[in-house]
C-alpha cells in the first residue's frame, strides 16, 4: 500500500520530481516500459496477459489508459520582505482561511508558520472580513532579509506540514489525497496483468490548469480511459444532502458531468451494472462543477471514451483531508473489475 | 550539589514539554503532573489549592516577607455544545480563540477517552456572501465517527483543546500553542534556576495561576490566599509583525517588556529597569494607560492593594496555535527577575508607600 | 425518577404573582419568610436585602468531624422597569431593570408594588425612517400629571403582569425566572434532614449583575455552594439540540462567569445518574447567574449550578415543564445530602 508514503512526499505543481522518482523506483520492475516526457509526465506501459501489445493496426487487446495526477496544491514564495518574512502565492486552488495558524515547510524543509494578527489588535469590523492571501505571510524566524535569503529564495515551494494517520472509524487523514490516492491505486494495479494493455499516465500540473494531461493527450491513444481522482465531499452539514456532492463511505463516485466533460451514459450504465453485480458500492457525483484531466484526455486524437472515478475526500486541498479506507479499497476493486471485463465495455 | 542548569537549554526543554500539553481554563488538572515534574528539579516546596493554582516556594535567607510571581498555566480552548444528527460536534469558545484561525485545525475532545477531531466548515446559508468572515456557529468538529459512536463517546460540556507540537524556527525562535502563558511559566522556572546561585532575602512564591483567560479568576483567589508583600505578573505581550506596525512597537528578540502605568507600582517598574541596566540585560518598555489584560489587573486590587509589576514576553500571533516567541527573551526575562529579586530592600513595605 | 413526587404548585403561584424587581424584593422576601417560619432554625436579612434561612445539621457532628456548611442560592428578583419621568399627560417614561427588551414591551400590561396596573405603549407618530419617535411609555389610565402623581413617583418600579396557569404538564407564569428556583430551594429546605448545616439564601439583584450573591457568600463562607436558577429552553419548532424543556434538570458546565470545576460537574451528573433523575448539560457563551461572584469569593468556594429550562424568559408568560421542576427538586435534594470531598 503506497498511500502513506505518497501523501507524505512533497510534490507541488511544477515540482513533482520527488513523487515521480518514488513511483519510478517502485514500478520499474513491474511494468514493461516507462518514459518521462518533456514536461514531466510519467507514462508506464504493461502488456496484456495474453501478450498482445496495444497497436491500433493489428488485432489486439484493448488499450486502457489509467490516469492520475502527481501534483498537489501548495504555496510559492513570491517575495522576501525587508524584515525577513515571506510573501507567497497559492499554487492551485486553496481557500486562504485554512492557511491561518498552520505550520509549513519551505524549500529545503525550512520550518515556518503562517500566523494571524492577534485578535486583541483587531477592530470589530476587521474581524468580520475574511483574510486574503495578500494579508498573510510566512514566518521562519529570520531576523532580516539577508538571513531569510540564506535559507530560502523566491520561487521556492512551500508544502503543508502534515503526517498521514488513521482517523475516526476507518478513515485516513493526510494532505494530498488529491490525487496521491489516484496514483496509489494505479501503482497497485500495475502489480498484475489484465486482459487489456495498460497505459498508466501519472500527469503533472493538473492543479494549475490540467497542463500535463494536455501534453499527454497529444500523443496517447486508448480504447477506454479511467481517470482516478479525489473529489470534495461536503457531507458534514445536516439537512443539506442535495449539496453534499459525494459522501464518505458510500463507495467511489462516478462523475456524470463536469465543467469540461460529459460522460457517456452508456458507459456509466455499464459500469453501474458491473459494480452492482459484484456488490461494489458506487455513488454518483451530485455536482457538475470543476474539471480534471478527463477534460483533455477524452478529446485526445479522435476521442477516447472516458470515465472519472473519484474517492470522496473531506477538507480537500488542506493539510487535514479525510478519506474512507473502504472507499479507497472499493475504488481499487472496481477498477480491477473494469479491467477484467474490459471486453464488455469497448 | 550544583543545581544550576544552563538557562537556555532549560527554557527550550520546558517549552517543548509544556506547550503541547493540555490544560484549558477550568480544566488545568491535566497539567499538574507536568508542572510538578518541571519544578521538582529545583530546591522548592510545591503546594496547590482546590481551584488548581500551583504554588512553588523558594525560600530566601530571611524569609520574613513574600514576593509573588504569577504566570498563568491555562490555555484557551473550546467546549462541546451539542452534537447534531450527523455526529458533527458543535462547540463554544472558552477564552478568546479567534474563529478565523480555526479552520482545518486538529483538536482533541477530552471525554472518557481522548477523541481526535478536525475543525470543518458547514455549508453557508443560502444567499450569504462568502466574503464575510467565518462565524463560530458555522464550524464543527469532524471526528470521523458515526453519529451513534459520537453520542456514546462525547457529551455536551466536555472540554476541547488544540493539538500542536512546538516548532523550532531560526534564531532561537519557537512556535507553538499556549505560549500565552506557558512562556511565562518557563520564565518563572528560569528565574528560580538563577536564584539557586544568587543570594536573596525574601521568600519567592511562583504561582502558576488558573483561569486567567476567562477572567483572571485563579489570580484573585491565589493572591488572597498568599497575601504577598509585592507581586510581579509575567505574561506575554504583542510583538510587532508586518501587519501590526501601526499598533505595536515591541520586537521579538529584543528582551523582556517592562510595563508602566496606573496598574503598575512605579517603584517596581524602576527596580526592574535598574536591574536590567546594571546586569546588561536588554529590555523594552510599554506604557499601558489603563488596567492591563493580565493577572496584574486583579492582583493590584487584593486586600489593601498589592504593589504589582508586570514583565511581558514579546509574542507574535497571540491566541493562534502558532504563537511565536524568542527563547532568548525568556532567558533574559528569567535572569532579570532573579537579579531584581536579589536587589530588593529588606523591608518590602518601602515599596508600597505612594 | 424513583419516586412519584408531585409538588404542590399553589405556593409557586403566590411566588410568581408577587412583586419583586431587582432592588425591591421585600414583598417576595416577606412571603418566603412567612412560608418557611415553621421549618427553619434561623432567618436573617442582610444589608442588601438577601434573605438567609438555615437549618442546622441533624446529629451531633461538628466541623472537626466533617460537618459542612452547604449554601443553596436562588435569586428572588425579577426584571422590571423603573419610572424615570412623568409627563404632563400622566404618561410614565422608564428604563429597563435587568435584561428586558424594550422592543417586546408595547401592548404588555405591567404592575406596580402598590397593585396599580398599566400598559406599555409606543409612540404612534413616526420619523423619516418609519420608526416611532421617542421611547415607549406606560399608560396608567389617568387624566394628567397630577392624577398620576397621586399613584406613582419617579423611582417606582413595575414588573410584567401575567396570570399563573397550571396545565397537566407545564406551568405558565411571569417570573418563573427565578421564583421557580426559590420554590424548589424552599421544598428542599423543608424536607432536609441531612447532617450538614444548610443555608438557603434568597438573593437580591441577580438580574442586574448577581450583586446580592457576592455579599451573602462573603458572610456565610460555605464549603459548597449550589445555585439554582433558570436557563434558556431551545425548543421552538425550528430549533433542535441544546438545553430544552422536558429533557430534565440542566447541570451547568460553563457560562460567561464560571467554568464549573470538572470534579463538581462529575459529582452532579453521577448523582443524577445514580438516582435515575433525567438531566442535561448547560453550555452557554453569554449570560451568567449567581454562581459567578459566589465561586470567586474569599479564597474561592466550590460551586455548582442547576437550572430549570424556561421558554420565553423575561416575558409576561414564561413556560416550564413540571417534569423538569421535579427533576431539579429531586437532584438538589440528593446533592445536599452527600456533598463531595473537594
Amino acid at each position: 500500500m503506497y498511500l502513506k508514503e505518497l501523501c507524505e512526499l512533497n510534490g507541488i505543481s511544477g515540482n513533482e520530481k520527488p513523487v515521480r522518482d518514488f513511483i519510478v523506483e517502485h514500478l520499474k520492475q513491474q511494468v514493461d516500459e516507462y518514459k518521462i516526457d518533456k514536461i514531466g509526465n510519467l507514462i508506464v506501459r504493461k502488456q496484456s496477459s495474453d501478450g498482445l501489445a496495444g497497436d491500433t493496426e493489428t488485432k489486439r487487446a484493448p488499450v486502457v489508459l489509467l490516469a492520475a495526477h502527481m501534483d498537489e496544491v501548495g504555496l510559492l514564495i513570491t517575495e522576501i520582505t525587508g524584515e525577513g518574512f515571506l510573501k507567497f502565492a497559492t499554487v492551485g486552488g486553496i481557500d486562504p482561511q485554512i492557511l491561518i495558524s498552520k505550520t509549513v515547510l519551505c524549500g529545503n524543509n525550512i520550518p515556518g508558520v503562517i500566523g494571524c494578527k492577534a485578535i486583541h489588535l483587531q477592530k470589530r469590523e476587521e474581524r468580520k472580513q475574511t483574510l486574503s492571501i495578500n494579508d498573510l505571510y510566512i514566518d521562519i524566524g529570520a531576523g532580516s532579509k539577508e538571513e531569510a535569503e540564506k535559507n530560502v529564495k523566491i520561487g521556492d515551494y512551500v508544502a503543508f506540514a502534515s503526517e498521514f494517520a488513521e482517523f475516526g472509524s476507518g478513515l485516513f487523514k493526510a494532505k494530498a489525497f488529491d490525487d496521491r490516492a489516484g496514483c496509489a491505486i494505479i501503482m497497485e494495479i500495475m502489480a498484475d496483468r489484465y486482459p487489456c494493455s495498460l497505459v498508466g499516465a501519472f500527469t503533472v500540473q493538473e492543479e494549475v490548469g490540467l497542463r500535463g494531461s494536455k501534453v499527454v493527450s497529444n500523443y496517447v491513444q486508448a480504447d477506454l480511459a479511467i481517470i482516478i481522482e479525489a473529489t470534495a465531499a461536503r457531507d458534514t452539514t445536516e439537512k443539506r444532502e442535495e449539496e453534499w456532492v459525494v459522501e464518505l463511505g458510500k463507495g467511489p463516485a462516478c462523475s456524470l458531468m463536469d465543467a469540461l466533460t460529459i460522460y457517456k451514459p452508456e458507459l456509466i450504465a455499464r459500469i453501474s451494472d458491473l459494480a452492482r453485480e459484484k456488490g461494489i458500492p458506487l455513488q454518483f457525483r451530485r455536482g457538475t462543477a470543476a474539471a480534471n484531466d478527463a477534460g483533455n484526455l477524452h478529446l485526445a486524437g479522435s476521442g477516447i471514451p472516458s470515465i472519472t472515478l473519484s474517492i470522496p475526500c473531506r477538507n480537500i486541498h488542506s493539510m487535514n483531508s479525510l478519506i474512507s479506507k473502504q472507499d479507497y479499497e472499493n475504488c481499487l476493486a472496481l477498477v480491477r473489475l473494469i479491467l477484467n471485463k474490459c471486453h464488455t465495455l469497448i | 550539589m550544583d543545581l544550576y542548569r544552563n538557562s537556555l537549554e532549560l527554557a527550550q526543554e520546558i517549552i517543548t514539554q509544556l506547550s503541547p500539553a493540555w490544560g484549558v481554563s477550568g480544566y488545568e488538572h491535566t497539567l499538574k503532573p507536568v508542572l510538578k515534574d518541571i519544578f521538582n528539579r529545583f530546591p522548592v516546596e510545591i503546594t496547590d489549592d482546590f481551584r488548581g493554582n500551583l504554588y512553588i516556594q523558594k525560600n530566601g535567607n530571611q524569609n520574613t516577607q513574600t514576593v509573588m510571581l504569577a504566570a498563568h498555566q491555562d490555555e484557551i480552548g473550546l467546549m462541546v455544545n451539542y452534537i447534531d444528527s450527523l455526529g458533527m460536534v458543535h462547540f463554544a469558545n472558552v477564552g478568546g480563540l479567534d474563529q478565523r484561525t480555526l479552520l482545518n485545525q486538529e483538536v482533541v475532545i477530552h471525554s472518557r477517552e481522548a477523541v481526535r477531531g478536525i475543525i470543518s466548515l458547514l455549508a453557508k446559508e443560502k444567499g450569504v456572501s462568502s466574503s464575510k468572515s467565518i462565524l463560530l456557529e458555522e464550524l464543527v468538529i469532524d471526528t470521523g465517527y458515526s453519529a451513534e459512536k459520537v453520542a456514546e463517546l462525547i457529551q455536551p460540556g466536555d472540554i476541547i483543546s488544540i493539538v500542536r507540537r512546538p516548532l523550532t524556527l531560526l534564531n532561537q525562535k519557537i512556535a507553538g500553542k499556549a505560549l500565552d502563558d506557558r512562556a511565562g511559566i518557563a520564565v518563572m522556572a528560569v528565574c528560580i534556576n538563577e536564584l539557586t546561585r544568587i543570594n536573596h532575602r525574601h521568600r519567592v512564591v511562583a504561582v502558576a495561576t488558573v483561569q486567567e483567560e476567562v477572567g483572571l479568576r485563579g489570580a484573585v483567589t491565589g493572591t488572597e490566599r498568599l497575601k504577598p508583600e509585592i507581586a510581579v505578573a509575567i505574561d506575554v505581550t504583542h510583538a510587532q509583525t508586518p501587519d501590526s506596525k501601526a499598533q505595536v512597537n515591541n520586537q521579538l528578540g529584543k528582551g523582556p517588556v517592562l510595563a508602566l502605568g496606573p496598574n503598575i507600582n512605579p517603584q517596581i517598574y524602576q527596580g526592574l529597569k535598574t536591574a536590567a541596566e546594571e546586569n546588561h540585560i536588554p529590555y523594552q518598555i510599554e506604557a499601558v494607560a489603563g488596567p492591563t489584560g493580565t493577572d496584574a489587573r486583579v492582583i493590584q486590587l487584593v486586600g489593601e492593594g498589592i504593589p504589582t509589576g508586570l514583565l511581558s514576553i514579546p509574542l507574535r500571533y497571540m491566541h493562534t496555535s502558532v504563537e511565536t516567541v524568542s527563547l532568548g527573551d525568556i532567558v533574559d526575562s528569567g535572569k532579570l527577575l532573579a537579579h531584581y529579586i536579589a536587589s530588593l530592600p529588606e523591608d518590602l513595605e518601602e515599596l508600597s508607600c505612594i | 425518577m424513583a419516586e412519584n413526587m408531585t409538588l404542590d404548585y399553589k405556593f409557586l403561584k403566590e411566588l410568581t404573582e408577587s412583586f419583586g424587581p431587582s432592588g425591591n424584593e421585600k414583598q417576595v422576601a416577606a412571603l418566603i419568610r412567612a412560608y418557611a417560619e415553621n421549618f427553619v432554625d434561623s432567618s436573617e436579612t442582610d444589608t442588601l436585602g438577601n434573605l438567609i434561612l438555615s437549618k442546622n445539621g441533624a446529629g451531633n457532628k461538628d466541623q472537626a468531624a466533617g460537618k459542612k456548611k452547604i449554601m443553596i442560592a436562588a435569586h428572588m428578583d425579577e426584571v422590571g422597569l423603573i419610572v424615570t419621568y412623568i409627563d404632563r399627560h400622566g404618561y410614565l417614561y422608564f428604563s429597563p431593570v435587568g435584561g428586558i427588551k424594550e422592543a417586546e414591551l408595547p401592548g404588555r400590561r405591567v404592575m406596580f408594588g402598590s397593585g396599580l396596573k398599566g400598559v406599555v405603549a409606543r409612540e404612534r407618530k413616526k420619523n423619516e425612517q418609519g420608526k416611532p419617535m421617542g421611547k415607549c411609555f406606560i399608560d396608567i389610565g389617568v387624566n394628567g400629571e397630577e392624577k398620576a402623581r397621586e399613584k406613582v413617583k419617579e423611582g417606582d418600579m413595575a414588573v410584567l403582569s401575567g396570570e399563573f396557569v397550571e396545565t397537566e404538564s407545564h406551568i405558565i407564569a411571569k417570573a418563573l425566572d427565578n421564583r421557580v428556583g426559590c420554590f424548589i430551594a424552599l421544598q428542599v429546605l423543608k424536607n432536609y434532614q441531612g447532617e450538614h448545616d444548610l443555608y438557603v439564601v434568597f438573593t437580591v439583584q441577580e438580574e442586574v449583575g448577581a450583586r446580592g450573591a457576592k455579599t451573602a457568600a462573603f458572610e456565610i463562607e460555605p464549603d459548597l455552594a449550589l445555585i439554582i436558577d433558570t436557563t434558556i429552553s431551545y425548543d421552538t419548532p425550528k430549533e433542535e439540540y441544546r438545553t430544552a424543556a422536558n429533557k430534565g434538570v440542566a447541570i451547568k458546565a460553563m457560562d460567561r462567569t464560571i467554568i464549573v470545576s470538572p470534579k463538581i460537574k462529575q459529582w452532579m451528573t453521577d448523582t443524577a445518574q445514580r438516582h435515575g433523575i433525567p438531566y442535561q448539560c448547560e453550555v452557554i457563551s453569554a449570560g451568567g447567574t449567581d454562581s459567578g461572584p459566589v465561586h470567586l469569593t474569599k479564597g474561592g468556594i466550590a460551586t455548582g449550578g442547576l437550572a430549570v429550562p424556561v421558554r420565553y424568559l423575561h416575558t409576561a408568560s414564561e413556560v416550564a415543564a413540571k417534569a423538569d421542576i421535579e427533576a431539579a427538586y429531586a437532584l438538589l435534594s440528593e446533592l445536599v445530602k452527600n456533598p463531595p470531598e473537594i
